[in-house]
């Protein structure tokens, strides 16, 4: 059974997953806290929908078992079904229903009544679906489909949400929104899961980062500590002047390279920013602009989830 | 019981196949009505299966139980198959909805939808003759019984279909043969010995004659082997796909 505390939104136990030969997830395990907005990421493949798609019951696990908010989502599945608001990844929608009509469906289904129906029309209003809310979801843009998707999972005020790729395909704007809406409904007591591809969204997001990767967790840690625990920092340089090749020793450090400017990346005590600079002056090169920037998410996202030569992930 | 869930499920199915009433209740009466119109025309004087009663009169019950199956039939098939190719099935498998209920919900829809036809072709078929009914129960029994079967075949096949194209094959080969050899235009009795044995088989057929017999008081066969027929196989069925929506078969991943 799992392991459910009172802090604990989502108690995942020793899933495993199988599709025939397809090990999906290899005994994945971790827990989800009450209240904090928790960023799942990992590659195409990684096992993220296939446990996100266990949590919210639309497929079994093979084995192990997983609880939300304390309730088996199989055995107590209505109770953990009841926790949790799921926006799926597709945009998928029933053409036959208007907007309002489609969100009180969806409601009933839930088991609330009319007494939800105040609460739909300020879900409408603050997704900024009112003025759509007569409207068939036929006639609705890509990034308004996406809105009524969220605002779907929230009909029955969950616990725990769960926003699959939320903002993949939507523009700059309603990615705002969307990030500002979120943040609010976490600010309000709402745990909240997110997936997404968009590194830098999880890096402003959530508070702790669990990385997938072949179906393992391969990480579960603080944001800050996960950040703080990459060793490394970037240096770019914009070089002028007619020198020769770099020294062998610069040239190991150079992670990209674009016109006159290079990105190296430097390893905290061992290697120095001003050893570098005076390698490169030797070289014959003038250095007409400096910049650091300490390591982001993805940095240390595609450092634990890239395959080394052995076949093998990090 | 999430009663509340079940209701809204029922509500949403019946408003599915209400916002397209024509397609769902007006093409299929048109349909009866011109079948009607063609062999009352063709084989009134010609043809007289029991004493007393008209031919148009024999023909309208087994034209009602045709449609009360097609349509229940069609109902839970196009409607679960549709959510699943456009992937919205997903908002119902989310909810708080156990099978028993999204069976109910359902089955409820569809035998409503079979009504409403079987009572507005019943009402239109008093233009051309006076049909009586001899025994509203046993005709109510098996309206319930032969529309609830095939709702509940039609929820099966959906749940099976990966594409309309199944459901169609389903259709063309299975229901729509079985449904037009079952008796809606003749008495068995008038067939060669072979058909009349091979239409003991047709499940079908009891279900016609069942629903005949309701109006008439005669048939081909004892009205309640006819109903125990229906009622069997609605049970047998309802278990078959109520384990299928228990265990997720094809619906969760």
């Amino acid at each position: 059974m799992p392991r459910a505390s009172n802090d604990t939104a989502i108690a995942i136990d020793r899933v495993h997953k199988r599709y025939g030969r397809t090990h999906a997830l290899r005994g994945v395990s971790f827990d989800i806290r009450r209240g904090e907005y928790f960023g799942l990421l990992g590659p195409n493949g990684a096992g993220k929908s296939t446990l996100i798609s266990i949590i919210a019951g639309l497929t079994h696990a093979s084995e192990g078992s997983i609880a939300v908010l304390g309730h088996d989502v199989r055995s107590d599945f209505r109770a953990a079904r009841r926790a949790l608001g799921v926006v799926p990844q597709e945009l998928v929608y029933d053409p036959f229903f208007p907007v309002r009509d489609l969100l009180r469906l969806q409601a009933g289904y839930y088991g609330c009544g009319r007494d939800y129906w105040p609460w739909i029309d300020e879900l409408l209003e603050r997704l900024e679906l009112t003025d759509k809310r007569d409207m068939s979801m036929r006639a609705l843009s890509g990034g308004m489909k996406r809105r009524v998707l969220i605002a779907q999972a929230l009909v029955h005020k969950p616990d725990v949400v769960i926003l699959d790729e939320p903002t993949a395909g939507v523009d700059v704007e309603l990615r705002r929104t969307l990030w500002r809406f979120t943040r609010d409904l976490n600010d309000a007591g709402h745990t909240i899961v997110l997936t997404t591809h968009y590194l830098e969204e999880a890096e402003e997001l959530c508070d702790r980062i669990a990385i997938l990767n072949h179906g393992e967790l391969k990480v579960l840690e603080d944001k800050r500590a996960l950040l703080d625990r990459h060793p490394y920092r970037f240096l770019s340089l914009q070089l002028t002047g007619d020198g020769g090749p770099l020294p062998a020793e610069v040239e190991a450090l150079v992670e990209d390279r674009h016109e006159d400017t290079l990105e190296l990346k430097l390893e905290q005590g061992r290697h120095y920013i001003a050893d570098v600079m005076e390698s490169i002056r030797d070289a014959g090169y003038r250095i007409a602009d400096v910049r650091t920037r300490e390591p982001h998410l993805e940095d240390i996202f595609v450092e634990l989830t890239m395959d080394k030569p052995d076949g093998r992930a990090a | 019981m999430n009663w509340r869930g079940c209701y809204t499920l029922f509500v949403k199915e019946v408003r599915r196949f209400y916002n397209v009433l024509g397609q769902t209740v007006g093409a299929p009466v048109i349909t009866a009505m011109l079948y009607l119109l063609v062999f009352r025309q063709v084989l009134e004087d010609r043809v007289n299966v029991y004493e007393g009663v008209s031919y148009t009169a024999f023909l309208i019950p087994g034209l009602i139980m045709m449609n009360v199956i097609q349509n229940s039939f069609a109902n839970t098939s196009s409607s679960i198959t549709q959510s699943k190719v456009m992937g919205n099935l997903v908002f119902l498998l989310l909810t708080p909805i156990s099978a028993f209920e999204f069976y109910l919900a359902y089955i409820g829809a569809a035998l409503l939808r079979a009504t409403l036809v079987a009572t507005v072709l019943y009402v239109l078929a008093q233009l051309f003759v006076t049909v009586p009914m001899a025994n509203p129960l046993v005709v109510a029994a098996m309206l319930v019984c032969a529309g609830g079967t095939l709702a509940v075949m039609g929820m099966i096949a959906g749940i099976m279909a990966d594409k309309f194209e199944h459901l169609a094959a389903f259709q063309n080969f299975f229901i729509m043969p079985l449904s037009f050899l079952s008796g809606v235009f003749y008495s068995i009795h008038s067939l060669p010995a072979f058909w009349q044995t091979a239409s003991h088989f047709n499940p079908f057929f009891y279900m016609i004659d069942g629903f005949r017999q309701g109006f008439f008081g005669v048939g081909d066969v004892d009205p309640l082997r006819s109903l125990a027929v229906a009622a069997g196989f609605f049970v047998l069925v309802s278990i078959i796909a109520i384990s299928m929506l228990a265990r997720g078969y094809k619906i969760r991943g």
